[in-house]
């Protein structure tokens, strides 16, 4: 599986999200990740995509604000609209999120400054493709590095949200004031996921945890799900 | 326009002596215009030029085996081997951290990675040595806090953005930096060793190109506030003072580094203190030729800027480079694939002089060479450091052990850090394998599968009570904390903070510190590589206490390290290199004594270097055969704080220490003697514990065991203080955030 990490000027996690991918998920070394130029206007033929954490165009604007317009963009939300699977983190959550591609808005942290720990995660759901390798209600150990990670959104979208199950994380210890303990949501379709905690960070033993595999196997298991459909009809 | 005279007042504002004027009157054999003399004013600065402690710093080691590049280049480089080198260095932000803290600390880290970067390293650490005044000090406690505060949300903005982990550093209050904070960073990097960049221009007819930031008014001499005392006035130099922009930083750092790899790049240097000025002179006068430009086609940020400006704004994110003639066109589209701006604003001459046009016209013309390397030298006179009068000893402990412990672990000094480092991103690039609250940081380098270990070290109070063996002690204990996260420690790189150097006194305490160093780096084979020296951190003719700061790098295969906290109960407790010695002149520089008896007298504890690298061969050994399963090393208020330290993991486990010894309790608990490292160990391993440590020849007695619960520290089977360590633990954790709040609460 070929995954597409998009590096916009100021993306600072690209290269730790293409070498989780690389080296931290048994795929073949060779074709596993590579990197897509924020002025690029195709994807290129990559199976999934991947906004990495960082501080796209300086974020010196609302975080994602001018992200969302770079070319990139069009070319990822065509992708998302035909199905393509998008995982967004940290600032690529911020970035979905500006973009309309996910509901909501992430505000400055509760305490107003950046906190960089390990959190507790529970898993709201495993019926999506970023989950679907967690047990139901796992807890998950992964680091957060954010200022502006608190995650909003009107009552009727939040009720909206847990009434179709799209609420992919949930902190166990809220470390920001997302609403309902928000750490990562679903769109209505469930091929685009945004979090605020870093998988990629949480993906050996060495860096102290190893439980954001999870996302990047679920990734992989559905994947290999959708590339076995298409033989199966033509087997009929 | 006319020129303004240059008079014997100007000269004295751009803080030249009138013997320094002659000098320049001498050189350009003939008097300099205002820009001319703007130049050398900044590059004869005491920041710049080094030129009260050259003569001392050649003290130093410099060389060593690894060393492929030590100071005089942007950065120290060693060679960590398969192919590949490490750059880094500590630099100050001082004066300016106390003017306008966020951005002053912000630039500050700027400043450092753009010295690394520039050498073709990609940056992969910082790290950070902060000194403050007392934050609940009536008077000023309110603005230490706020500079605490700024300094900590700068490093965070400039770091966190660049995507430089921050992964470690140390933070120490004291009412000497009350007007002179210290914010010194460190930065390191990683390159191929075939790819090193040298700040060096070479080949006569070369084009100098400007890439970067525009050139505003800021930051206008910069380095000349930093080498001078504070006053009232200074608070008016507020726009001395750079802003800092981490996105064009990071810009710039990926640019460069894509740049560099065209192969077009000669040579290239950051415009860091002294602007334009510094990287045209020196990588002039290093490539002994000389460099002509063209202020009209310096990209500038505002309108009628004249010579003196340009030449000496601070703007911070500009970088100067040579390309190789013909193959602009090659860096050119690197630059504007990044979206920066990149300007041919010279050439390369073979007349070795520094020639500046405005509108096609000269306004400066001086050689390279004796502006760059033919600063003033002093040799001031220096006597001896100021003497503290001899205190015959403490008095009877105003609090018991079993007080004392809570009343350290909640102090500001030792207290957990965390309010701070939790602001910075500590583990972007997904290399942290120890972070802050480590023995010491310790950085994965993915292209070599080895992994380097950093240590930060400087103690002002020590060094105050005698700046040459304090100076030893903080190089031991960067030795030591590297040790005890298994590494061997390869070379340092060191930050002089002093006071005022036209003060004998002060200057004593800064040739003895540096012979302390020089004779610790020699005896502990961490040749220097580079530094910083900052002087004149005094305000209204209060000096800070000598804080010379260390840096020292290790290196280590990668693999899970060994971690501070006790894992399991029932492991026996061993204290690598003994109990040690104290007496009552030793016991003055403890932290037992600032915060509990509120005094400082007599003497840093007593260092024995042979026994110190003995203990530390010991711990590697006992390390590399997996024998302990905690260690932690024995440091600001001794073996009680270091016990509870151990206590605070996530397990919860404690120990019981019995400890045959006839010191006094408060010396047994609290004494600071260095070579002791605390290790927890499964009773079957004592027996080859004690062996090793035996073949190094240094003592490592059984003095507990670890328990379910508790902590708990008995003399002779005398307890001296018994705790629970919830309450202990979350006092070590909020104790920086109460200090805080309760300070503020307080105005």
């Amino acid at each position: 599986m070929k995954f597409g990490v998009i590096v916009f000027p100021g993306s600072n996690c690209d290269h730790d999200a293409a070498y989780a991918v690389a080296h931290n998920l048994g795929q073949p070394l060779h074709h596993t990740a590579e990197f897509i130029w924020h002025s690029s206007a195709t994807l290129g033929g990559v199976d999934a995509v991947i906004l990495p954490g960082g501080f796209a165009y300086g974020d010196y604007l609302r975080c994602g604000a001018i992200a969302k317009f770079s070319p990139v963009m069009r070319a990822v939300k065509r992708f998302a609209a035909e199905g393509g699977l998008v995982l967004g983190v940290c600032n690529g959550f911020q970035i979905l999120v500006e973009a309309g591609l996910l509901p909501g808005a992430l505000m400055r942290n509760r305490g107003l400054k950046f906190i960089c720990r390990e959190v507790r995660l529970r898993a709201a759901t495993t019926r999506s493709p970023f989950t679907s390798a967690a047990l139901p209600g796992q807890t998950l150990r992964m680091p957060i590095a954010h200022g502006e990670g608190c995650y909003f959104a009107e009552e009727r979208m939040l009720d909206e949200l847990e009434a179709e199950d799209r609420i992919a994380f949930r902190y166990v210890d809220n470390p920001n004031g997302s609403l309902r303990n928000i750490a990562g949501i679903l769109n209505r379709e469930r091929n685009v996921m945004g979090m605020m905690p870093h998988p990629e960070r949480a993906s050996e033993p060495l860096m102290g945890s190893a439980d954001g595999l999870v996302v990047f196997q679920s990734m992989l298991h559905a994947h290999s799900i959708l590339q076995k459909t298409p033989q199966a009809t033509s087997a009929v | 326009m006319t020129a303004p005279a240059i008079t014997p007042d100007i000269v004295a504002q751009h803080q030249l002596t009138p013997e320094e004027y002659q000098k320049i009157i001498h050189i350009l054999g003939r008097a300099p215009n205002l820009t001319e003399l703007g130049i050398f004013s900044v590059m004869w600065s005491e920041h710049c030029s080094y030129k009260s402690s050259r003569i001392h710093l050649k003290k130093l080691p410099t060389r060593g085996k690894l060393v492929v590049q030590g100071p005089g280049e942007n950065a120290g480089i060693i060679d960590i081997g398969q192919g590949y080198v490490i750059a880094f260095k500590i630099e100050s932000h001082n004066h300016p951290s106390f003017i306008e803290p966020f951005q002053g600390a912000a630039t500050g880290v700027g400043g450092i990675l753009r010295d690394i970067f520039t050498m073709g390293a990609r940056p992969i650490a910082v790290l950070d040595s902060l000194r403050f005044g007392k934050l609940d000090d009536p008077a000023t406690g309110a603005r230490n806090r706020r500079i605490l505060s700024g300094v900590v949300g700068g490093i965070a903005h400039y770091g966190n953005c660049f995507g430089v982990p921050t992964v470690g550093g140390e933070c120490i209050f004291e009412s000497c930096y009350d007007g002179n904070p210290l914010v010194n960073a460190f930065a390191l990097g990683v390159c191929r060793k075939d790819e090193v960049f040298y700040a060096k221009a070479a080949g006569v007819g070369n084009p100098v190109i400007y890439v970067g930031a525009r050139t505003g008014r800021d930051g206008i001499h910069g380095a000349s506030m930093a080498s001078a005392e504070f006053t009232e006035e200074s608070k008016q130099k507020r726009p001395n003072v750079q802003v800092g922009d981490p996105f064009m930083e990071k810009l710039l750092l990926e640019a460069c580094i894509e740049a560099m790899h065209t192969g077009a790049i000669v040579g290239i240097q950051d415009m860091g203190a002294a602007g334009l000025t510094c990287s045209t002179c020196e990588m002039g006068s290093r490539g002994g030729v000389g460099i002509e430009i063209e202020l009209d086609r310096v990209p500038q940020r505002e309108s009628g800027m004249t010579p003196y400006d340009i030449m000496l704004s601070e703007s911070q994110e500009r970088m100067l480079l040579v390309a190789e003639k013909g193959r602009e066109e090659e860096v050119y589209r690197v630059f504007r694939k990044w979206g920066l701006e990149a300007a041919e604003i010279g050439v390369v001459t073979g007349d070795g002089k520094l020639r500046v046009r405005q509108h096609g016209e000269i306004v400066a013309e001086i050689p390279n060479r004796q502006l760059a390397d033919e600063a003033p030298l002093y040799n001031r006179p220096y006597t001896r450091p100021p003497q503290r009068a001899e205190v015959a000893g403490p008095g009877p402990a105003p609090l018991q052990t079993q007080d004392a412990l809570p009343a350290l672990i909640a102090s500001a000094d030792i207290c957990s850090k965390r309010w701070i480092w939790q602001q910075y991103d500590y583990q972007v690039r997904t290399n942290t394998i120890a972070g802050p609250g480590a023995e010491a940081a310790i950085v994965r380098i993915k292209e070599t599968g080895a992994s380097v270990a950093i240590s930060l070290d400087g103690n002002g109070r020590y060094c105050y009570l005698n700046p040459r063996e304090g100076a030893k002690l903080a190089v031991a204990e960067c030795c030591r904390n590297l040790a005890t996260s298994g590494s061997v420690p390869v070379a340092a790189t060191n930050n002089l903070n002093f006071g005022n150097p036209e003060r004998p006194e002060i200057m004593a305490q800064l040739v003895e510190a540096i012979e302390g160093i020089a004779e610790a780096c020699v005896f502990f084979d961490t040749p220097i590589t580079g530094g910083n020296v900052s002087l004149y951190n005094e305000t209204l003719g209060e000096g800070i206490y000598p804080t010379p700061v260390l840096g020292i790098v290790g290196t280590l295969k990668t693999a899970a390290p060994v971690t501070i906290p006790f894992k399991h109960a029932g492991r026996a407790v061993m204290l690598v290199g003994g109990i040690g010695a104290c007496n009552d002149l030793d016991f003055g520089g403890t932290q037992y004594a600032k915060s509990i008896l509120k005094q400082l007298w007599g003497q840093p504890p007593a260092l024995d270097m042979d026994y110190e690298k003995r203990v530390h061969d010991a711990i590697r050994e006992i390390l590399a055969e997996g024998l302990a399963e905690s260690a932690h090393d024995l440091s600001d208020g001794g073996l009680a704080v270091a016990l509870a330290e151990c206590s605070f993991g996530p397990a919860g486990v404690g120990a019981q220490l019995d400890i045959d010894s006839d010191l006094r309790p408060e010396f047994l608990a609290f004494h600071e003697a260095p070579s002791r490292i605390l290790i927890s160990t499964l009773n079957a391993n004592t027996k080859r514990v004690d062996a090793i440590a035996e073949k190094h020849g240094v003592v490592a007695p059984v003095v507990g065991v670890t328990i379910e619960k508790g902590i708990e520290i008995r003399q002779r089977s005398m307890t001296l203080g018994s705790w629970e360590i919830a309450a202990l633990k979350h006092s070590y954790e909020t104790a920086l955030e109460s200090h805080l709040s309760q300070g503020a609460a307080n105005v």
